[in-house]
């Protein structure tokens, strides 16, 4: 059972480690997950970035928007340039986190490679990634994170013809020390998992579903809201893996005790990169989510 | 210990606010707050702030009247959206033309 | 303790690094360079040696763990090869750019297509164009010497630098050298210390998006725009050559050994045909040097040690007496003529005065480069009027061929 300390808005730290007048989108939700995470991970941090939302966000020089140092860093290499910033900080002896920050693409496309050998490793670093579900930075193009039929502008009309890659899952078959994942909705979730993965040695990965306004074509009031609809349809659950025990928490957590979940429909209608959704997509979309949640309910029961 | 001759230009940024200038020039709506829904102006006690903890832009105070930092609100709403009581909405930046509005 | 060895270039490498105290090594296997990182995982299993040896999973995460390392207050080192040092390029780029001390050993090989494991210097001469500062060692006490040296330059100028040394020739057989003591290696090269190391004390945000234009920071003092970042790297290359000297002569006083850093001259003086080379070549051609100077021609032999930043002035001063240079490279820029050879021209163009250059490829692939043949192309240049000729020269010749 895990025992993660339970963070509330209130007891939640007010001070805040991003500047405001950034060059976040409205609405940005990488901008709620950065802003509260850093609240849980603390000054004493050097941030590794690759190109990226967040390297945007971060500011171009010489202002920068972020209070922690940053090492910017090329798409490919973010988990190698992390390894090479926490070998330093053996070297000289300090317990400064080294928390790697990258996008879907920087992680499961052009970033993976460096990643998969940090696990192998089990480097001792916090790897973030963000996944908006496409490469947004460079305005809206596929990657091996977007969903299926998933409308960018390298799968305009019909969308993208592949599945996602399930990354949590690749990170997993690595036995890595700490896998969770978490949702830009649900910014306490991620603020207590960071708590807990800065006290575990080991390569900790959490993977966070973080909604985009421009990408996703919804509303910018609408972005908290559509994480909370991924999460209470089932579709995209939050849960911890540790010595290779998977557990489902928070809100999903919550959902198992439940007969039925929210219509994926509700989510899918609301973002016009499903456009090329029929019908029939979501029906089947719905069947496959609620297999998955059959074999939850048999899988957690006894939790 | 580098060469005193050597200046080493590099980029190294400082942190601070506004790196995109004033974004509260990108609202197009302003969040105003009615206090007399707002659960923590309400009740004078510390619950709630459900506004301050969605911002994506740090620019609503945890106060027990909340304040909006309109130097950077971008107007996003997601604050109005998020509200549990109705206390927020979003009112055309228009009616503010000629207050506290820049160009 | 006996400090004279009788080892390979790659082991000479390996023990200069251990020397220099790197604290972080980033390996991973490319032939020729392999047996460095397999002596330095040898020397810090047993404890010989005090760093954090991290066995990436490719080269481009190699130098990314060196720039990490480098930027977080820890003095890395990694080597490699050919596609190896292709495939870290645009790190090779970014360390420049980021002015991160730091050194790498290149093992230097032919890159493919097709693939080659035997030696030229196409790979470093790929990429003489980002940034790093290179210098090509001759035998195994200059891998040990430069090796050392290098450390002390990057951490003074803040700029990468490269040791090259040839595949096989070098790194391979077994030359005697001498290694300084340690204690007196430690006294040579301070701690290390980056400008901006990552501090969370004194946070910054490192090589983010840098704007065209100069822009104004936080504190509304105007800051340098992309261009002069670069232009600075550019010209503190250039000044880099006076602290390179600097350190060879320190390096003199303390261990014996140095005296000509950037350019090593061989029968020059009163030479009417001077041979330019770089690496092992240059030494081989002191036979035919010798041989040819029996024979009543005034021939010299150049050996360029820095190659970038160019040595402009040093070279033209040798070279610009002599009625004929002849340039021998295991390279070329495809299309259009041998890079060095291109330096070399232009360095000379301002010289109303200036010897006919003539331009030799040789030895690409590992190809046998016999010093008979050394001997004769060089014999028929010096004979041969036809070689004068504006025709013949400015077009490459090549050495060695077989089919």
């Amino acid at each position: 059972m895990s025992s993660i300390a339970k963070t509330n808005v209130i007891n939640l730290t007010e001070e805040e480690f991003v500047h405001p007048g950034n060059r976040a989108c409205t609405g940005c939700g990488l901008s709620i997950l950065y802003r509260i995470g850093m609240k849980a991970l603390g000054r004493d941090c050097i941030f590794v970035v690759p190109p990226s939302c967040l390297t945007v966000l971060q500011g171009l020089y010489p202002i920068s928007a972020t209070q922690m140092p940053v090492l910017n860093c090329t798409f490919a290499s973010t988990a190698a340039v992390a390894t090479g910033v926490r070998a330093a900080m053996k070297r000289r002896g300090k317990k400064t986190q080294v928390v790697a920050w990258a996008g879907d693409g920087g992680t499961a496309d052009i970033g993976i490679q460096a990643l998969s050998g940090a696990l192998e490793r089990n480097e001792d670093i916090i790897y973030i990634c963000y996944d908006n579900e496409a490469y947004m930075n460079t305005g809206v193009q596929r990657s091996g994170t977007t969903p299926r039929r998933g409308l960018t502008t390298t799968t305009p009309y019909s969308g993208k013809k592949e599945n996602s890659k399930n990354v949590p899952e690749i990170v997993a078959a690595h036995n890595p020390a700490y896998i969770a994942t978490c949702s830009a909705s649900y910014p306490l979730d991620f603020h207590d998992k960071l708590l807990k993965a800065k006290e575990i040695s080991g390569l900790k990965y959490i993977h966070i579903q973080t909604p985009c306004p421009p990408g996703w074509g919804i509303e910018e009031h609408k972005t908290v809201a559509i994480g909370r609809m991924a999460v209470e349809s089932g579709l995209f659950d939050l849960y911890e893996i540790e010595n290779g025990k998977k557990q489902l928490t928070g809100q999903s957590s919550k959902q198992l005790k439940k007969k039925s979940l929210r219509p994926v429909g509700d989510y899918i209608n609301l973002q016009t990169r499903y456009n090329a959704y029929d019908e029939e997509h979501v029906i089947a979309l719905q069947a496959m989510i609620d297999r998955k949640w059959e074999k939850y309910r048999k899988e957690f029961s006894q939790e | 210990m580098p060469d005193p001759r050597f200046k080493i230009l590099t980029s190294a940024s400082t942190s601070g606010p506004g790196d995109a200038g004033r974004t509260g020039s990108w609202r197009v709506e302003r969040p105003i707050i009615d206090y007399s829904k707002c659960t923590p102006a309400k009740t004078g006690r510390h619950t709630c702030h459900l506004c301050w903890l969605y911002c994506p832009d740090s620019t609503v105070s945890k106060d027990l009247e909340p304040q909006i930092d309109l130097e950077y609100c971008k107007g996003c709403s997601i604050c109005a959206e998020e509200c549990p009581t109705g206390a927020i909405s979003m009112v055309s930046e228009e009616e503010f033309t000629g207050g506290d509005k820049d160009e | 303790m006996n400090n004279s060895f009788i080892e390979s270039g790659n082991v000479a490498a390996a023990l200069a690094v251990k020397l220099a105290s790197a604290e972080v090594i980033a390996a991973y296997p490319i032939t020729p360079q392999t047996p460095v990182t397999e002596k330095l995982s040898e020397m810090i299993t047993l404890g010989e040696m005090d760093a954090e040896y991290i066995a990436v999973e490719s080269e481009h995460s190699a130098l990314g763990v060196c720039i990490g390392a480098a930027s977080a207050g820890a003095r890395s080192f990694t080597a490699t090869s050919s596609n190896g040092l292709l495939y870290m390029s645009e790190q090779l780029h970014w360390a420049a750019g980021a002015r991160l001390p730091m050194v790498m050993c290149v093992v230097n090989r032919g890159v493919g297509a097709p693939w080659s494991v035997w030696n030229d210097h196409q790979d470093a001469i790929s990429q003489r164009d980002a940034g790093w500062i290179q210098v090509f060692a001759k035998d195994h006490q200059e891998i040990v010497d430069m090796t050392i040296k290098a450390f002390r330059l990057a951490e003074l100028v803040h700029i990468p630098v490269m040791v090259n040394y040839d595949g096989y020739y070098l790194s391979h057989t077994y030359m005697p050298f001498e290694l300084p003591k340690a204690e007196d290696v430690k006294a040579f090269l301070p701690d290390y210390e980056y400008k901006h190391t990552l501090n969370p004390e004194r946070p910054e945000s490192l090589n983010t998006v840098t704007l065209p234009d100069a822009r104004v920071d936080i504190n509304g003092v105007k800051r340098p725009g992309y261009m002069e970042v670069r232009k600075n790297l550019h010209d503190e290359m250039r000044l880099a050559m006076v602290v390179w000297e600097e350190i060879d002569a320190d390096y003199h006083k303390s261990f014996g050994r140095g005296g000509n850093p950037i350019c090593d001259p061989y029968c020059c003086d009163d030479a009417e045909f001077i041979l330019v080379a770089m690496g092992s070549l240059a030494n081989q051609f002191h036979d035919v040097v010798d041989q040819l100077r029996e024979e009543g021609y005034k021939v010299g032999v150049l050996a360029l040690q820095m190659y970038r930043p160019f040595p402009t002035s040093h070279i033209a001063k040798i070279l610009q007496p002599a009625k004929s240079v002849l340039v021998f490279e295991k390279g070329l820029s495809y299309g259009n003529q041998g890079a060095l050879y291109a330096d070399l021209k232009s360095a000379l163009y301002p010289y109303p005065a200036r010897p006919t250059l003539h331009n030799f490829i040789t030895g690409l692939g590992g190809r046998e480069i016999r010093t008979e043949n050394l001997y004769q192309s060089v014999k028929d240049t010096c004979l041969n009027e036809e070689t004068l000729k504006p025709e013949h020269i400015d077009t490459p010749q090549w050495i060695g061929l077989q089919l």
